[in-house]
């Protein structure tokens, strides 16, 4: 099943991981009680510098915890993140579940995987694009959803998809609807392995849809009860009702 | 505001919305440290720190709060499970793994207000008395993850994380943990076994995670939206929260509206509003159309249909539709929805997330992707059907987790509402239904020209 498994590590050529990333993975093992449970973000910080878990990725990784090549390759077989060749630099997801399907997720993936010429899981040729059927992203309200390098692009068409993939194509900034510009795949996996980007502060702090009910409720004049519990450390308001 | 629907009216009060997680949602820069102490944020980390752990959690269990991420269970009670006096450490870990189909509400919540989980993670780490605590979320919200990354770092810098919190004596370390994609990993073992760093398998209970969980030391396995409730509890009071929602379903909750709906979206209200009254806030069911089935509480929870709008979505009242609140991920569905089509779909992502550890569950669902997609076509028979049924007998409850039985959820609702529809699939020689009438961008496009015209 999986190629990175016994001895074809060696056929690795020009990795790029050298002492520094062996020093990044010592400091994922730092924040945890056991080293082992480093292991999901070093391969995704394997992934930022690789783009996908390479044998080289796999052996950095096992040497450092201490574990076998196939303890590590059985971990990062299991997870779907983890890819075993080469994504995009923009790696869209097309979210194909129930519900973003029928609300036009499956004409979304028809359109972008007949534009593009890729299937499930394959990249563009130039090596700009690849396309994956998501499972849900927990975006459901903004459905039809796509994501982009695990940003969120909401309330897609079938049009606004291609279009979405034709500037990335070409190169020019997009920013997700609910977040920053658009990064590439080895910048977000960088964050996701840990290591911050600094960019937290940018996109909104709630969309649209996520906002429906408090804006209904500030309309409607409709609040939480008052908390009526006597303050012990000097609270002189309600903490957990009304913003404003 | 129209009135709610007849049925519940006569019976009590209009329900409205009781935003209280929500509540800084609207406010520019909300996720920060700044606004969130401005709306009075961390004022319940200083009350909780002057009072003993043990009122901490007599308060959470006075309050009847439950758990949030499905299961319901009495969160205080399951905090009181932690041994005392034993020589390992204790762990709180935060299932922020959100990916039950159609639940929306921990990741809007994360994104909007990651510091009022902060804080609740501090309290209800220090009423257990852990050291350590971690939020594992999903890997695939990258914007949350920088947004949770950030709010730890600021509530650090605070000293509200860290060595002798605000000059309590009390420590604590907080780590943000991203996942790499797997379903199975919401399963509260499975998670513990990913945070390992290992594959995502369910373990066999007991030995329960509050006795052996974590490196095998005690540990509290608590949802997002339930550990940013503590907050409001402990500054509140229980009465406060037992004053919203009913006697065994206390509090409020984000209800997430998703699909052939006017407005989708997070709606947060008492336990117990009905889909109807939800319904009529969010502006009915997409013009033109009726409400045909809907999940209360995501895929896992067998699906209702129009004749239970007016039920109480409260865990008891769920439970008594032979269905369950589950993470109130109201997926909804109109009349041009072929429920053949949503089951299918449901059921191949079970199939694909099925973790391979339980054969019922591993070759149940790859069975019944074959039967289901078969049916679909036109090309089943009636006897597939019961097929389905049987097969489905021999998942549920044979399996470590609850994956299995969420996975037949909605095989056996479908078939025990719609059975007619299943049918009409062989009769007609193919579906019945044009999958371009559900889709929401043609309509949509016609429904903007209405409004700004």
């Amino acid at each position: 099943m999986s190629e990175t498994n016994g001895g074809q590590v060696s056929e690795e050529s020009g990795t790029a991981l050298d002492a520094k990333v062996r020093a990044e993975m010592e400091q994922i093992v730092a924040r945890y009680p056991e080293s082992r449970s480093a292991l999901l973000p070093m391969l995704h910080l394997v992934q930022s510098y690789e783009g996908y878990v390479t044998p080289a990725g796999i052996e950095m990784c096992a040497d450092v915890l201490g574990l076998t090549e196939a303890e590590v390759a059985a971990v990062a077989t299991f997870y779907t993140m983890y890819k075993r060749r080469p994504v995009g630099d923009y790696h869209v997801g097309v979210c194909t579940n129930t519900l973003c399907a029928i609300m036009g997720g499956d004409a979304i993936w028809s359109e972008l995987s007949e534009h593009l010429g890729v299937g499930h899981d394959e990249a563009t040729e130039d090596g700009k694009i690849s396309l994956e059927r998501v499972e849900c992203n927990a975006a459901c309200d903004y459905a039809p959803v796509v994501t982009v390098n695990w940003e969120f692009v909401d309330n897609q068409t079938p049009e606004s998809a291609r279009e979405l993939v034709d500037k990335l194509r070409a190169g020019e900034d997009v920013s997700s609807t609910r977040g920053p510009k658009l990064c590439t795949w080895k910048q977000a996996e960088r964050v996701i392995a840990g290591f911050s980007d600094g960019l937290a502060g940018q996109g909104a702090q709630a969309g649209p849809a996520s906002l429906a009910g408090l804006r209904l409720a500030e309309q409607e004049g409709w609040t939480a009860p008052e908390g009526g519990q006597p303050a012990l450390g000097g609270a002189d308001e309600g903490t957990g009702g009304e913003s404003k | 505001m129209s009135t709610p629907s007849e049925a519940s009216a006569e019976q009590r009060a209009p329900v409205t919305l009781t935003p209280v997680l929500t509540a800084r949602w609207g406010e520019k820069d909300s996720f920060t440290r700044r606004v969130y102490e401005r709306n009075g944020g961390y004022k319940a980390l200083r009350q909780a720190l002057q009072r003993t752990p043990e009122s901490i959690v007599e308060a959470v269990k006075d309050s009847g709060l439950r758990g949030r991420g499905g299961a319901g269970f009495p969160t205080g009670m399951k905090w009181s499970f932690v041994p005392k006096d034993i020589p390992k450490p204790t762990y709180l870990v935060v299932n922020a793994d959100e990916s039950e189909p159609g639940t929306c509400k921990d990741i809007p919540l994360m994104m909007a207000d990651p510091h009022v989980l902060v804080e609740g993670v501090i309290i209800s780490a220090y009423a257990i008395g852990a050291h350590t605590a971690f939020i594992y979320v999903r890997g695939e919200v990258l914007h949350v993850i920088r947004r949770l990354q950030a709010a730890v770092a600021e509530a650090y810098e605070a000293g509200y994380l860290g060595t002798n919190i605000l000059g309590s004596g009390y420590d604590l370390e907080l780590v943000v943990h991203a996942g790499a994609g797997a379903y199975i990993c919401g399963e509260e073992t499975a998670l513990l076994d990913s945070l390992e760093g290992r594959r995502g398998q369910p373990r066999l209970k007991p030995p329960f995670p509050a006795v052996a969980g974590l490196y095998a030391s005690p540990t509290v396995i608590n949802n997002v939206e339930t550990i940013a409730s503590v907050p409001s509890i402990v500054s509140n009071g229980s009465g406060w929260f037992r004053s919203m929602g009913s006697e065994k379903s206390p509090g409020f909750g984000i209800f997430s509206l998703s699909g052939h709906v006017t407005n989708p979206g997070q709606y947060e209200a008492p336990l117990g509003i009905t889909l109807n009254e939800l319904l009529d806030m969010a502006g009915g069911i997409r013009a033109g159309h009726r409400l045909k089935f809907w999940t209360p509480g995501g895929s896992s929870t067998p699906m209702l249909t129009e004749e239970h709008a007016d039920l109480p979505l409260d865990f008891e009242s769920m439970a008594g539709a032979g269905t369950m609140l589950g993470t109130r991920a109201l997926q909804i569905f109109d009349d041009t929805t072929c429920v053949v089509r949503a089951t299918l779909r449901w059921v191949e992502f079970y199939k694909h997330e099925s973790c391979g550890k339980c054969t019922p569950c591993r070759e149940g669902f790859w069975w019944q992707v074959q039967i289901l997609d078969r049916l679909e076509k036109g090309q089943g028979t009636e006897a597939d059907l019961d097929k389905l049924l049987d097969l489905s007998d021999n998942i549920g409850g044979r399996s470590f987790c609850a994956l299995a039985d969420g996975g037949i959820a909605p095989v056996t609702s479908s078939i025990q509402h719609f059975r007619d529809e299943y049918i009409a699939h062989f009769e007609h020689g193919g579906c019945p239904f044009d999958p371009a009438a559900s889709a929401l961008f043609t309509v949509e496009r016609k429904e903007e020209a209405g409004v700004n015209a």
